[in-house]
């Protein structure tokens, strides 16, 4: 089990003053369990991402793995304990290639990377030796970052839409590879907007003004947030009311 | 005649690892050691100077190495090369130079070359710079490369020098003809207390003519560079010079450029962006194991690779 106890994040250190973009928060996720974790935008989604990647060290609270605590660990350390972040917006490297970085990622076996490639829909012939700078183009860039995470194989897993830019044709080949790559031994949560991805996994957890303000069984959680959290959500808002926007709903 | 420290030298600077099977000539310690001319590639002593003309015969594929070693302290080496490849060749030419200074004084290498490209010639240059040696003498090198790019001509140039040189100030100038091109890759790194400056001048001369300069640098500890680029386009020239530096530690980079056009169908760009490493480069490569150092060393060895902006003629 992976557990968050009290987790906080304000940017820059201390609470002085500073913004927190992660209040208190508290989860447990199990070992052979797949979770969604969805919300507006800038409701904390990836920096809770960050956090349990090591890559911001929270502001205070702790972080478990199999009750061992693991808060001080650095990105590179928790990546060798078997943790994985597919980021949101990847970004590019001048000079490196998409073969450096599944061999990075595979520990320098890169006979491993060819098979993600081919499973995400990019031929290794082609890409292989694609540079990773901004001539990739944004789909390809963001297949390329799920191909690393697949070659990395972790234990635990987490995808920050890995949908975004994806075209349609290959979105339901990239939920397979996901859900097909999924293991009793590993945690693997993929944020989301999509009501397909909210179809794969057990559970679904809600994040909102850096909040968890529901988490649950897919089946139970889903048709609250769809009917009700998200105006729930914009209560939160400090200007309700003041202007004359209408519920979308 | 060559021995282990020779060899190693020859090896890091021109990928030498027995006497190439082309042209070459090759200098240790300020004289010239072995030549060798090959049908349609002539190399000759200079006249009333230290260096050699090397000159190609029109319409002749080969390659050419002159190489330069210095094994000693306190040696101060300065040579002209006059090098013209000739209509229609097509020509690697392998330059560069290592110093070992193995004692207290400054060793130093001063290398002029003059080369023309000929119309329809493609000239392929390398030229690599290499320091070392436990003594605390410096090591020094000025490179001065003058080019002349005729007709239709093609010059590539790829300039690396990534480490152990103490100072250099590297000048690089280039005329262009009606329709030629030149292709400039330039990768630098500095560390220590290291000084390192790159004066670039391209002259459009010709419509039609073409330069792209790509200049690739990474200063460390604490370090200094100097880039001065100059685009200057009398014809209805195309340049475009990208300069991009990645800073650390404690070093400075200066960047000057200058684009000038007498010419009112030129088209200049000037590109140059000074910065650390990106946090979120440093942050992908951790979440993928590598250590901090390790995702550095990663980030700069791909940004100075070969493949970093690659060059078509
Ligand atoms: N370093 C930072 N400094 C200040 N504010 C930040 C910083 N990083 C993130 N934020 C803010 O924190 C909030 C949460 O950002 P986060 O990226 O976690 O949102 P998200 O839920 O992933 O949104 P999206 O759905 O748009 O991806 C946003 O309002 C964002 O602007
Ligand atoms: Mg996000």
């Amino acid at each position: 089990m992976l557990s968050l106890e009290s987790v906080t994040y304000a940017p820059g250190g201390h609470r002085n003053g500073k913004i927190e973009i992660l209040k208190d928060i508290n989860l447990k996720l199990e070992f052979g369990k797949m979770y969604a974790l969805t919300g507006p935008n800038g409701g904390g989604k990836s920096t809770l991402a960050r956090v349990i990647m090591g890559i911001y060290p929270p502001t205070s609270g702790r972080i478990l793995l199999e009750g061992e605590d693991i808060t001080g660990l650095a990105a590179n350390e928790r990546a060798r304990l078997g943790f994985g972040y597919a980021f949101q917006a990847p970004p590019t490297f001048k000079g490196l290639k998409v073969i450096d970085l599944l061999e990075i990622a595979s520990r320098r076996n890169p006979q491993e990377g060819c098979q993600p490639l081919r499973q995400i829909g990019l031929c290794p012939e082609e890409y292989l030796q694609r540079e990773l700078d901004g001539r990739l183009s944004g789909g390809e860039a963001k297949r390329v970052e799920i191909a690393t995470i697949m070659a990395q194989d972790p234990r635990i897993r987490i995808f920050d839409e890995p949908e975004a830019g994806i075209d349609l044709w290959s979105f339901d080949r990239l939920v397979k590879l996901i859900a097909d790559s999924h293991r009793p031994e590993k945690i693997t949560m993929i944020i989301s907007h999509q009501e397909k991805i909210m179809r794969l996994v057990n559970e679904i957890i809600l994040i909102a003004g850096g909040e968890i303000c529901l988490q649950g069984e897919r089946d139970q959680v889903w048709p609250q947030i769809k009917e009700t959290m998200l105006c729930d959500c914009l209560e939160k808002c400090p200007l309700k009311g003041e202007e004359d926007v209408e519920c979308p709903r | 005649m060559w021995n282990a420290l020779d060899r190693k030298l020859l090896k890091e600077i021109a990928d030498l690892h027995a006497l190439p099977t082309g042209a070459f000539n090759i200098r240790k310690d300020g004289e010239g050691v072995e030549r060798r001319s090959r049908p349609g590639i002539e190399i000759t002593s200079g006249k009333g100077q230290p260096g050699v003309n090397v000159v190609v015969k029109p319409g002749v594929k080969g390659t050419v190495h002159i190489p330069v070693i210095i094994t000693r302290s306190g040696l101060a080496d300065v040579v002209y090369n006059h090098i013209e490849i000739g209509a229609g060749a097509e020509i690697t030419l392998v330059a560069g130079c290592g110093i070992h200074n193995p004692g207290g004084e400054l060793s130093r290498h001063d290398g002029i070359h003059e080369i023309i490209v000929r119309s329809g010639a493609r000239l392929y240059y390398k030229e690599k710079h290499y320091g070392e040696g436990k003594g605390s003498g410096q090591r020094v090198l000025n490179p001065k490369t003058s080019m002349l790019i005729e007709r239709d001509a093609y010059a590539e140039l790829e300039l690396l020098q990534v480490r152990g040189v103490d100072d250099t100030l590297r000048i690089t100038e280039a005329q262009v003809e009606e329709g030629g091109l030149v292709n400039m890759f330039e990768r630098l790194l500095t560390d220590g207390t290291q000084n390192a400056t790159s004066e670039v001048e391209i002259k459009l001369i010709g419509d039609d003519s073409r330069a792209r300069i790509i200049s690739r640098s990474v200063a460390r500890d604490s370090s200094r560079q100097v880039f001065k680029f100059r685009l200057i386009a009398h014809g209805r020239g195309r340049g475009h010079v990208e300069c991009d530096s990645i800073i650390m530690d404690r070093a400075a980079v200066r960047s000057i450029p200058e684009v000038w056009a007498e010419n009112s169908r030129a088209e200049l760009v000037h590109e140059a962006a000074i910065g650390k490493i990106a946090g979120e480069q440093l942050v992908k490569l951790m979440s993928l194991g590598l250590t901090q150092e390790e995702a550095e060393e990663t980030i700069i060895g791909g940004f100075l690779s070969r493949t970093g902006g690659d060059s078509n003629g």
